[in-house]
């Protein structure tokens, strides 16, 4: 009993510091050989007696203590720098306008005309959504950029990597430990993925009518498939996620994106008659492009939280 | 609108958007005969007419010289804005022009050094670069600006990973590090900045900030948001004391990267923050809070180490490098003298050092193909004899840099001078000038007559294939170019300042 209880302790000591069992065909680079230093000249045969000079003792001392001094150094001056920000930042923001209060400088006509108007304006109930989607649908089409942006340099940087060298595994391939017989996971994750996924569906869907909306809809859903991939394997999730269907939908839901707010801004700008209705406030087809809109950030995010998780602990999606 | 055409007044929305498709195409295009590069070429081609187009239409238009682009339905505070000029057009035309020249230029280079299955993610990258440089330049919207710095600090870093090897992502990894410290206090200076004017677009920030200096409200927080915001976009500009990062990632990465992002990339930011001097705190203001000298004084010292550090450079692309270090310190200059033509000046030295430094590292890297691929200055002798384009290439940018007459970088040196003589440093900025100019003169110079060394068994050893049509004419345009603004620089230093005045 004793025995066993140590056994668990050990394990799960083990678990707690991160040393589990090292998978099998896990990378491990060479040690380098050790170099000599640059300061270390070859030495002279012809000279029969030899003192160090001033310059070779200061370099002699140098790597002995240099590389000590330097990192105390370094370290002291940069908690010193953090310090005198943090208190410079606090103090600043002990002299901003008070929080919440009404004759604030950003209680100004932009935020009552967003709050009076924007029901009637943008036809969503959801005045966040109609702010970010319809009045500044640009920043947010830039926001979703920047999700695209950041989901194909890490694709480059980890995925197309191995391509030109297809038998040599990249280092940064990590195997995944994964447990075929793992009953509990697997039973939590088949009652909860479909409830997650309606609830990340809900909250896309409803975005112009409740809080919620592309972006925290699209987490909503990814949560499930990382969930899946846990669960099942990753090789499961592959067949209907993979690297190229998220380029597809990726690229297609920013498409739609770009042509239906490129057109709204068109004809904004142009002062020209725009062809989208904006419904009934309250329905479910209603406030014009922001449902669609919702769905395609929505799109993106998952595509893209799943993509950096499966690529950052499989190396592959 | 009343003067301007329609088809001129949706340029700035259409070229944005043009760039913004062609990166969101270009994943799903199919990954043969380079076809995504030449998609990327043909659009910023496109969209460098329509940027020419837009700075004819707008100087031939009498008085109202800018207008305003509300995108969507909604006008200016509550929706988003953009706003067009002459410096804005003239300022787009010319990075078209340059992302052009350094994609072209380096088309064989850049197949030799990115990976088959990267390149087309490599052109989605350079697309979306290009968009949120125009998007820099054309905002008028602080946190439009924002969202775009965004976008072009991750494709910047990104470019420079795209080289496969341990140097690089060693180099992206610290780049990407020191330019989302930049991000995070631009971002905080922008909140600090509503909080206290409630406003995000330009021109209504500066009133109030306005109102504020002159009733000596909220000082504190305006000058801690003023100082944030500076050395955040200083940061990802390179000016000296935060400039480490610029030579491990121009140095390392392929030479259409290092083109790009020594060109292109150091500019937006660059623009940005001199539009958020003019537009949102104004000049008098800018004085008041001391800014102009800290600014003045970094670009001296950035002028002088940048230099410096260049002179002690053994590899090629490197001292290019800390070269940009330098004159990214004239543009500094030119924006501490706090004067409708020190910016004036500075607006050219943008231009001039965008045309020249891509034209610089397209020459470094065609010579260094031309030695077999190696990058130290001593394995390229004789090497102007074997890529004679390359070689004419690195003489007429080193004569630019260092400021002979004809060349471009004289017209934006001679500018920066006789701007500082409306300063109160004059003697400073002068000594500064000559020093630097000295100092550059101290590393171009041998380079040059290293690459025009004969060296009979060194040429044998050179095995590169001749270069490329394409290389040789982007090189030619590159020297018209550079000859173009050293010649005939001052209808454009007046069209800037026309620009400037109206900013």
């Amino acid at each position: 009993m004793n025995e066993e209880l140590r056994n668990i302790w050990t394990q799960f000591f083990n678990w707690v510091m991160g040393n589990g069992p090292r998978p099998e065909n896990e990378v491990i680079p060479p040690e380098p050989p050790p170099a000599l230093p640059f300061t270390q000249k070859p030495e002279d045969k012809y000279s029969r007696f030899h003192e160090a000079t001033l310059k070779e003792r200061y370099n002699q001392w140098l790597e002995l203590h240099g590389l000590h001094i330097f990192s105390s150094l370094y370290s002291g001056l940069s908690v010193l720098t953090c310090i005198v920000i943090v208190c410079l930042l606090l103090a600043t923001v002990a002299e901003l306008p008070p929080f919440g209060h009404e004759r604030n400088p950003a209680n100004n006509e932009v935020i009552r005309r967003y709050v009076q108007y924007g029901w009637h304006e943008t036809g969503a109930q959801n005045i966040v959504a109609g702010l970010i989607l319809d009045y500044r649908a640009f920043d947010t089409f830039g926001e979703s950029s920047v999700l695209f942006t950041a989901a194909c340099s890490v694709l480059m940087i980890l995925s197309a990597t191995r391509s030109n060298k297809p038998d040599k595994k990249s280092p940064l391939m990590r195997h995944h430990v994964f447990r075929k017989d793992d009953a509990i996971l697997q039973g939590i994750a088949s009652l909860s993925i479909p409830v997650i996924l309606m609830m990340g569906c809900v909250v896309v869907i409803n975005g112009h009518l409740s809080p919620g909306g592309g972006f925290s809809g699209g987490a909503i859903l990814s949560t499930a498939l990382i969930l899946a991939a846990n669960a099942y394997g990753f090789e499961r999730v592959h067949e209907f996620f993979s690297e190229r269907t998220f380029i597809v939908s990726s690229s297609t839901a920013l498409m739609i994106y770009a042509l239906s707010k490129g057109y709204s801004f068109f004809t904004g700008a142009n002062h020209l008659h725009s062809i989208i209705p904006k419904g009934t406030v309250g329905d479910i087809l209603s406030a014009g492009l922001i449902l669609p809109l919702d769905i395609c950030v929505g799109l993106i995010v998952a595509g893209t939280l799943y993509g950096f998780y499966a690529l950052f602990s499989e190396g592959e999606m | 609108m009343n003067e301007i055409s329609m088809f001129a007044f949706n340029i700035p929305f259409v070229s944005i958007f043009l760039m913004m498709i062609s990166a969101i195409i270009t994943p799903l295009i199919p990954n043969r005969n380079r076809l995504p590069e030449k998609l990327s070429c043909w659009v910023i081609s496109i969209v460098g007419v329509l940027s020419a187009y837009l700075l004819y239409a707008l100087t031939n238009s009498g008085q109202s010289i800018t207008f305003n682009f509300a995108m969507g339905h909604f006008p200016a505070p509550w929706g988003n804005e953009l706003r067009a000029g002459p410096l804005e057009a003239v300022l787009s035309l010319v990075f078209c022009i340059a992302m052009l020249l350094s994609l072209l230029g380096n088309f064989s280079s850049t197949q030799e050094d990115i990976a088959p299955a990267r390149r087309n993610i490599f052109c989605v990258l350079v697309n979306l670069l290009t968009a949120s440089l125009l998007a820099l330049t054309y905002t008028n919207d602080l946190f439009t600006a924002y969202v775009f710095i965004e976008i072009n600090t991750i494709a910047a870093c990104s470019i420079v990973a795209v080289k496969e090897g341990a140097e690089t992502v060693r180099a992206a990894l610290r780049y990407l590090v020191m330019s989302l410290v930049g991000s995070g206090l631009v971002m905080i200076s922008i909140c600090l900045l509503y909080g206290l004017t409630g406003h995000l677009l330009m021109q209504n920030m500066h009133g109030a900030i306005q109102v504020l200096v002159t009733t000596q409200n909220y000082m504190m927080p305006l000058t801690v948001s003023l100082a944030l915001i500076t050395v955040g976009l200083a940061i990802k500009s390179a000016l000296y004391p935060f400039a480490a990062w610029l030579p491990d990632a121009h140095g390392s990465s392929t030479n259409a990267s290092s083109a790009i992002l020594s060109g292109l990339v150091l500019k937006g930011h660059i623009f940005i923050l001199i539009k958020i001097f003019c537009r949102v705190f104004g000049l008098d203001v800018i004085h008041a809070l001391r800014m102009d000298t800290v600014i003045f004084i970094l670009g001296v010292v950035a002028m002088i180490i940048g230099s410096v550090h260049a002179l002690r450079q053994k590899n090629v692309k490197r001292m290019i490098a800390w070269s940009s270090v330098a004159q990214v310190g004239y543009i500094f200059l030119g924006v501490g003298l706090n004067t409708i033509a020190g910016i004036a000046a500075a607006c050219l030295h943008i231009i001039v050092h965008a045309t020249v430094k891509p034209m610089l590292f397209t020459a470094a890297g065609g010579l260094s193909s031309a030695a077999g691929h190696k990058k130290g200055l001593h394995a390229l002798m004789g090497t102007f004899y074997v890529n004679r384009w390359a070689g004419l290439g690195l003489i007429a940018g080193a004569c630019s840099m260092m400021g002979v007459p004809a060349f471009a970088g004289f017209a934006s040196k001679l500018s920066l001078m006789l701007a500082s003589f409306d300063s109160p440093f004059v003697a400073w900025s002068l000594a500064a000038l000559a020093a630097s100019s000295v100092l550059n003169a101290l590393y171009y110079v041998p380079a040059v007559i290293v690459i025009m060394t004969h060296s009979k068994d060194a040429q044998k050893n050179f095995t590169a294939p001749p270069p490329t049509k394409l290389y040789n004419f982007s090189m030619l345009a590159f020297l018209i170019l550079n000859f173009y603004l050293g010649l005939f620089c001052m209808p454009l230093l007046r069209l800037i300042t026309r620009g400037v005045n109206v900013l």
